[in-house]
């Protein structure tokens, strides 16, 4: 029985992390029939800015739908690094774009560092995808949702023309995951 | 799975909305945008007026034709709509004006949850009228409050606001739509007698009037100023009176119809925690830590604001030691809870106005301190 289990997918406003909180919710919620509330904080500019979703996951019912603690953080960039590290619980997780993360906070947490952007744009070639990417390696490195539930949602969310590309980008985030844990 | 602000549209469509207007505003925008792609499917029609006030102007017209009609806004809007509002409870036109608010004053802050207008909904339109206003706090809630909101406005004859506020319309979750033969749907009633015999605000026992849809064949006189039964403006003292009164009273003898709330481990408690909308949710999860940490806590959660809930809270008063009530502004509502509590208990207020939901430490600190 999980009580609550909380991440929080942060970056700036334009990379795509409210969709892809709303993604994991789904996935969670619709494909694994567990509970999940999806959250979401930006500022008034369209790009740019610190921007964040959280996504709430419970065995039970979730009354308080903002995370307080947080067992996961995903930070794209610095400034959403330092502005939003500060609520990780001891022994959490966190996850870096480590090119675009230079400065990580000290802290009694676990870091997962991937080049994440440089991922998206080198090996699927498309940088609108990096959210994906990053979903792909966070679900490896936390193991709180399957792989089937997750493409699942990907599919369903994603604009029809660009299933092939978005589940190349999972699958290239999941295997520097799996690469990162190995080594 | 969806936003609060898409439980919104699913529960007008649902209730049988066939009519938005509104002009786009953050964090109410996803309601506009999902009625756009709904309603055309189902013979429905959206409109983006130029600005806020026509937006209210076509809803008040479409409704007045006999479609269930709705906007929605945020602050800087709802300030704007206010005079159409205020029309609207006049001429008796049935709409639903939503609000999903954010921080105040003037354009304040686009994309943070506050909870700055619950009494402009009450008092933001000039003139003595009767008000309803509801509230929701999860997106369930807001599907069926939503529904709910057509059935008083046409029930009533009257604008019911939605009080919304940025949590709720952006949290993602799950809502279960039911059957819509499962669903209690109210149509506004027809006139009693044929067109030329009709008189559009006739004085009836309930005190709501039977308007007829236009090109329905009954001709009558819509305005914004004092009117007799037939419509047409008049300066008699005793139609003044008797029309003002009415709006009034139309509202508050059906008090009990209308007033809704729920409880929470009231029955022994020692705080009364009074909380609405998504702070409801913050105060939910207080209650339940405050009971594992041995604190007799307990909540008051009303989903009608207008009619103020003013019999529960005197109630709770009566049995709680002392009052917190919790919300996104400097005590909007806390000073309503007093008044209703007559001086019975004290009633402490925790405002946050930061742009920053309060969290459930943040009440749970509270009743220990007042304990």
């Amino acid at each position: 029985m999980m009580e609550r289990y909380e991440l929080r997918l942060s970056g700036s406003g334009g990379q795509g992390l409210i969709l892809a909180g709303k993604i994991l919710a789904e996935a969670v919620a619709i494909y694994e029939g567990r509970n999940a509330v999806q959250t979401q904080s930006y500022g008034p500019e369209a790009r740019g800015g610190a921007s964040k979703a959280e996504v709430v996951i419970s065995d039970g019912d979730i009354d308080y739908p903002k995370a307080m603690s947080l067992d996961v953080l995903l930070s794209l960039t610095q400034e959403s690094c330092a502005k939003y590290s500060g609520d990780l619980k001891p022994g959490g997780i966190l996850i870096v774009d480590s090119e675009m993360v230079t400065d990580p906070p000290r802290g009694e947490y676990r870091l997962y560092a991937a080049p994440i952007t440089e991922i998206a744009t080198t090996r699927v070639g498309k940088v609108v995808v990096t959210n994906i990417v990053a979903l792909g390696f966070l679900a490896r490195i936390t193991e709180i949702v399957s792989v089937g539930a997750m493409k699942k949602a990907i599919l369903a969310r994603v604009p029809k023309g660009t299933e092939e590309v978005n589940m190349k980008a999972f699958d290239e985030g999941w295997n520097a995951a799996e690469e990162l844990l190995r080594a | 799975m969806m936003q609060g602000n898409q439980a919104c549209a699913e529960g007008a469509v649902a209730a049988g909305c066939r009519f938005f207007a509104g002009y786009p505003i953050t964090p109410s925008s996803e309601i506009a945008e999902y009625l756009s792609i709904m309603l055309p499917r189902i013979g429905g029609r959206f409109i983006q007026m130029e600005d806020e006030i026509a937006a209210m102007g076509a809803t008040i017209g479409a409704s007045l034709t006999g479609v269930k009609a709705m906007t929605a806004t945020s602050g800087p809007g709802f300030s704007l709509k206010q005079e159409n509002i205020g029309y609207a409870s006049m001429a008796e036109v049935p709409c639903v004006v939503v609000n999903v608010m954010r921080g105040g004053p003037s354009t304040g802050t686009p994309t943070l949850p506050a909870q700055m207008d619950v009494q402009q909904a009450r008092w933001g339109s000039h003139g003595d009228r009767g008000v309803i206003a509801l509230t929701a706090k999860s997106a369930q809630e807001t599907f069926q409050q939503t529904i709910r909101a057509f059935n008083l406005a046409e029930r009533y004859m009257t604008p019911v606001i939605l009080l919304l506020d940025e949590i709720t319309g952006h949290t993602t979750e799950k809502v279960v739509i039911p059957e819509r033969s499962t669903l209690e749907i109210v149509d506004r009633a027809a006139p009693d007698e044929p067109p030329g015999e009709y008189l559009p605000y006739r004085l009836t026992d309930d005190c709501i009037p039977r308007l007829a849809p236009f090109g329905t064949g009954y001709r009558y006189n819509v305005t914004g100023l004092v009117h007799n039964e037939t419509g047409f403006p008049t300066n008699d003292s005793r139609d003044i009176a008797c029309l003002i009164e009415r709006l009034t009273k139309k509202i508050e003898m059906h008090e009990d119809d209308i007033v809704q709330w729920n409880e929470v481990m009231l029955d022994d408690a020692e705080v009364g925690i009074f909380a609405y909308g998504s702070v409801a949710r913050s105060a939910n999860a207080a209650v339940r830590l405050c009971r594992e940490a041995g604190l007799r806590a307990g909540l008051l959660e009303p989903t009608v604001l207008w009619p103020f809930p003013t019999k529960a809270v005197l109630e709770m008063a009566r049995r709680v030691k002392v009052i917190v009530v919790p919300e996104l502004n400097l005590g909007q509502m806390a000073r309503e809870v007093s008044l209703a509590a007559q001086c019975s208990v004290p009633v402490r207020r925790l405002g946050r106005v930061d742009g920053n939901p309060i969290t459930p430490q943040q009440i749970v600190d509270l009743v220990g301190e007042v304990l």
